[in-house]
């Protein structure tokens, strides 16, 4: 058997893309652009994300993002963060795509919509994401859509054509992991139904590469993250750990783990211990 | 005449383009795009696209983010 057509090397498709990695990668909070590339290098990833932001128009001596991602390497997924609003959202992402365009890059085209709720928790508002989705995909978008684990609104969300819905697993930049993983496998089984290549990134609060294998384990499809690698002491190692990560979690997924049981089940043989006396 | 380019009040020469201001400031040559009253103009019609008084531009670029 070649690797190539080994389950876990199978390339997931969202919308038409085909990626042989399973790590979508953020672009924000590292400490020089530097870092970033070397970073984004070394998890493997081919999908980055990026923000939309006004042009600095005084004092704009610092260097572009986009003279550190080699655009014919990566695809940028342009992203709505710090968006309150349905109509911002959809503003920010039309506005993503035609950057990309200018770039030719094969990320125009698609958006990973973020409309958040508030700033202090950045949760998502279900009633404008699902507005801005609809309105999104009626403008020709693949929308990959952040939101929160509710299965009931990861099924909405597939319902109204979003190519992937992203649940998070905890606030974003939060670190705290996969914290309702009964959730996360409800929406993957929900998503799934009839269903099974449909894809399911779990997006937002990865902290460490356990919470990356937690979240493959538990079926997703891939999984995004950007402040766990950004903030880590050391952003290239942590990058390295999560790409490690991505595999483990899915080929343990693959490879089916044992149901959890309430007692033990001795891994030795309890026959013929020393002292054992046959039929006590 | 009188625009807003990025929330910023800006007095610029008239007639002109889209592609005529972002030349005057800098960002022709670099990806950046333009929203005029909230309507994405794609790139190539920058030059044929002509502003006017107290119209509200966004010009926007790529950043770092997740």
């Amino acid at each position: 058997m070649t690797t190539a057509t080994q389950p876990q090397h199978a390339p997931l498709r969202i919308a038409g893309r085909e990626l042989s990695s399973r790590l979508v990668v953020g672009t924000g909070k590292y400490a020089t652009f530097d870092l970033m590339r070397d970073a984004l290098d070394a998890s493997g990833c081919e999908v980055v994300t990026v923000a939309v932001r006004r042009e600095r128009l005084y004092n704009d001596q610092g260097r572009s993002l986009l003279e550190f991602i080699d655009t014919d390497r990566y695809t940028i997924l342009p992203n709505t963060a710090g968006c309150f609003s349905a109509d911002d959202a959809v503003r920010v992402a039309r506005l993503g795509r035609e950057l990309l365009d200018q770039l030719d890059n094969p990320g125009a085209g698609w958006v990973k919509l973020e409309v958040l709720s508030d700033t202090k928790t950045l949760l998502p508002d279900p009633i404008g994401t699902l507005e801005a989705t609809k309105t999104l995909i009626a403008d020709g978008f693949d929308v990959l859509v952040y939101t929160s684990d509710d299965p009931v609104m990861a099924r909405r969300l597939k319902e109204v054509g979003a190519a992937s819905v992203m649940p998070a697993g905890s606030p974003i930049g939060s670190g705290q992991g996969v914290l309702n993983p009964l959730n996360i496998s409800l929406c993957l089984e929900m998503l799934k139904e009839g269903d099974a290549d449909y894809p399911v990134i779990v997006d937002a609060g990865v902290g460490g590469a356990s919470d990356v294998a937690t979240a493959m384990e538990l079926g997703a499809d891939g999984v995004l993250l950007n402040t766990a690698i950004a903030n880590a002491d050391n952003p290239v190692l942590m990058a390295s750990a999560m790409r490690g990560a991505i595999e483990a979690g899915r080929m343990s997924r693959l490879a089916g783990r044992i149901p959890k049981k309430r007692y033990a089940s001795a891994s030795s043989p309890m026959r013929d211990t020393i002292g054992w006396i046959p039929g006590e | 005449m009188q625009i807003t380019v990025n929330g910023d009040i800006r007095d610029v020469e008239q007639p002109i383009s889209i592609a005529a201001l972002l030349l005057e400031m800098g960002l022709r040559d670099r990806p950046c795009a333009v929203e005029l009253n909230r309507e994405v103009v794609p790139r190539a019609q920058h030059p044929t696209t002509t502003l006017a008084e107290g119209d509200r531009l966004e010009l926007v670029t790529l950043v770092g983010g997740g």
